[in-house]
């Protein structure tokens, strides 16, 4: 392997913003649908092509503005089937803009925190992703770019139901934010289905990123909202972060909890993880991801002192299929990427390779 | 979306697979994706809210407790039908909204709690919506002043319409 690490990682990645020990990432996407034109899935070949010359025009548009860096526009077509499952894995498009590509694209800025997707189920889906707890900063940035497309095209847009969307779940605001958080301490403690049920009473909905309720694999839970209309967008954010600054606090609680009365137990768990981690040779993605969340519980208790939390990150996206064989420059068999999985966490935890 | 695999509970992970250069797609449920092995890093909430509406709306037909139309609405401008919609969630166009607003203002309101909007409004046509929508709170003031007999107020909130009613024109 020449280089483990690529050039970029898209921002929200990094280990930065508030509460970053627990919160991994804060999402906000708009979805906004362009006046006069029908919805993506009813779109003819040629109406399709005039969307995305539109928001090609639109994109470049953008650029004149700066606050986006050098945007650019990926006509998702043009593109690997590879690449596009890396963009998936990065979180920049959904599964569902992956497929059927012919009419489809994404605008990046120039720091990936803000991917564009045309003719997804919307016309256009504006997400901003920013690392940490950021949900006040990512509405903001997601508004302002809004507002910057709105100049080169309009909205179709009711006074009554806001913004039109494909879907009625999500008209009115077209809003959905989104905080990924990983909570260790409270599976560990069996308080999570007790944490996060209350979630679902408060018009959030909690998924688990690789699977449901508390047994979601490493721990990754997705809190977002489920209303979109007949709140403004500033309440649903503020309901959002005050529901995940409650979170936060359990997970804190429990995690004190679990260092005072089960110091010894937890201290082996992550060193073993990191042990595993740092010595394995072939490594499911299943496997990765279990032992990663044990290890980022030891970095955050300040247990494992040597591993940066940013590695720890980096590794739950790096060591997804797609990344593998990116980097890899060619696809690879289930077990090739279990091999390429375990040397690429060796290298990035800073093991030296044995010759 | 039912599971690829048991066909019985309700897809929830995608996941893509490449074996000797051909690449499958599974739609699986929770359990049949962990007895699977393999899973794809999938981050789509949107996902378990469309479920939500399949279930109001019933998708797939099963008899009983989608209300059947006697006659099937068609949106004039994209020649979509309410039964599509029905069948798959996803409206033809922004002019379904008034086409088949008698039928979806209780799904609206069922998904939502709510069926107006209050947030964002585009920077075009935002100032008149914006007086419209001071218009309406103030006639709610108006109101509760007529109720707690305080005509003064009241003369002085019905004053404040006009002048901006005015002001619109
Ligand atoms: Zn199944
Ligand atoms: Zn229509």
């Amino acid at each position: 392997m020449s280089d483990a690490t690529p050039s970029a990682m898209p921002r929200w990645m990094d280990g930065t913003g508030a509460s970053a020990d627990i919160v991994l990432s804060s999402r906000v996407r708009l979805a906004r649908n362009l006046e006069g034109v029908p919805f993506p899935h009813l779109l003819d070949q040629r109406q399709a092509t005039e969307v995305l010359a539109a928001t090609r025009k639109a994109a470049l548009e953008l650029n004149k503005f700066g606050f986006l860096g050098t945007v650019r526009f990926v006509p998702l077509a043009e593109v690997t089937p590879v690449e596009r499952q890396v963009l998936v894995e990065e979180h920049l498009i959904s599964p569902a803009q992956a497929k059927d590509v012919q009419y489809k694209a994404v605008i990046l800025s120039q720091a990936e925190e803000v991917s564009i997707m045309v003719n997804e189920e919307d016309h256009l889906r504006i997400q901003c992703l920013l690392p940490g707890l950021q949900l006040q900063e990512a509405w903001a940035l997601a508004s302002r770019v809004d507002d910057a497309l709105e100049q080169a095209m309009t909205f179709a847009f009711s006074e009554s139901r806001g913004y039109l969307t494909a879907c009625p779940t999500n008209v009115g605001t077209g809003l959905r934010a989104s905080v990924m958080m990983h909570l260790p301490a409270l599976v560990l403690t069996n308080q999570a289905a007790r944490a996060l049920n209350s979630v679902g009473q408060l018009g959030l909905t909690v998924r688990g990123l690789y699977g449901e309720g508390t047994e979601a694999i490493g721990n990754i839970f997705q809190i977002s909202n489920q209303i979109t209309l007949g709140r403004a967008e500033g309440e649903i954010i503020d309901h959002l972060s005050a529901v995940v600054a409650k979170i936060i606090d359990h997970e804190r609680q429990a995690a004190a909890a679990l260092l005072r009365e089960a110091r010894d137990q937890v201290e082996d768990k992550v060193s073993r993880a990191l042990g595993i981690l740092s010595n394995a040779r072939i490594m499911t993605s299943d496997e990765a991801i279990r032992l990663l969340s044990d290890v980022r519980l030891g970095v955050n208790m300040g247990i494992l002192t040597k591993v940066p939390l940013k590695a720890a990150n980096e590794l739950l996206i790096m060591t997804r299929p797609a990344y593998l064989q990116r980097l890899a420059g060619r696809e690879l068999s289930p077990f090739e990427r279990d091999l390429q999985r375990a040397a690429l966490i060796r290298t990035k935890l800073g093991v030296r390779q044995t010759a | 979306m039912l599971c690829d695999e048991c066909k019985k509970r309700p897809a929830t992970f995608h996941m893509t697979k490449v074996v000797n250069n051909e690449k499958t797609e599974l739609h699986l449920c929770e359990q049949c994706a962990r007895e699977k092995g393999e899973i794809q890093f999938s981050m789509e909430p949107d996902f378990s809210i469309h479920q939500l509406l399949a279930g109001l709306l019933n998708y797939g037909g099963e008899a009983g407790v989608q209300p059947a139309l006697e006659k099937d609405v068609v949106c004039g401008v994209c020649g979509s039908t309410y039964d599509e919609f029905a069948r798959t969630g996803r409206l033809g166009c922004s002019h379904c909204y008034e086409e088949f607003e008698d039928q979806l203002e209780p799904i609206i309101r069922r998904v939502h709690g709510a069926s107006t909007h209050t947030g964002k409004v585009p920077k075009r046509g935002a100032r008149s919506l914006m007086v419209k929508r001071e218009v309406q709170s103030i006639r709610n003031q108006l109101q509760a002043a007529i109720a707690h007999e305080d005509f003064e107020l009241a003369a002085k909130l019905r004053d404040q319409i006009k002048a901006m009613e005015k002001g619109q024109e």
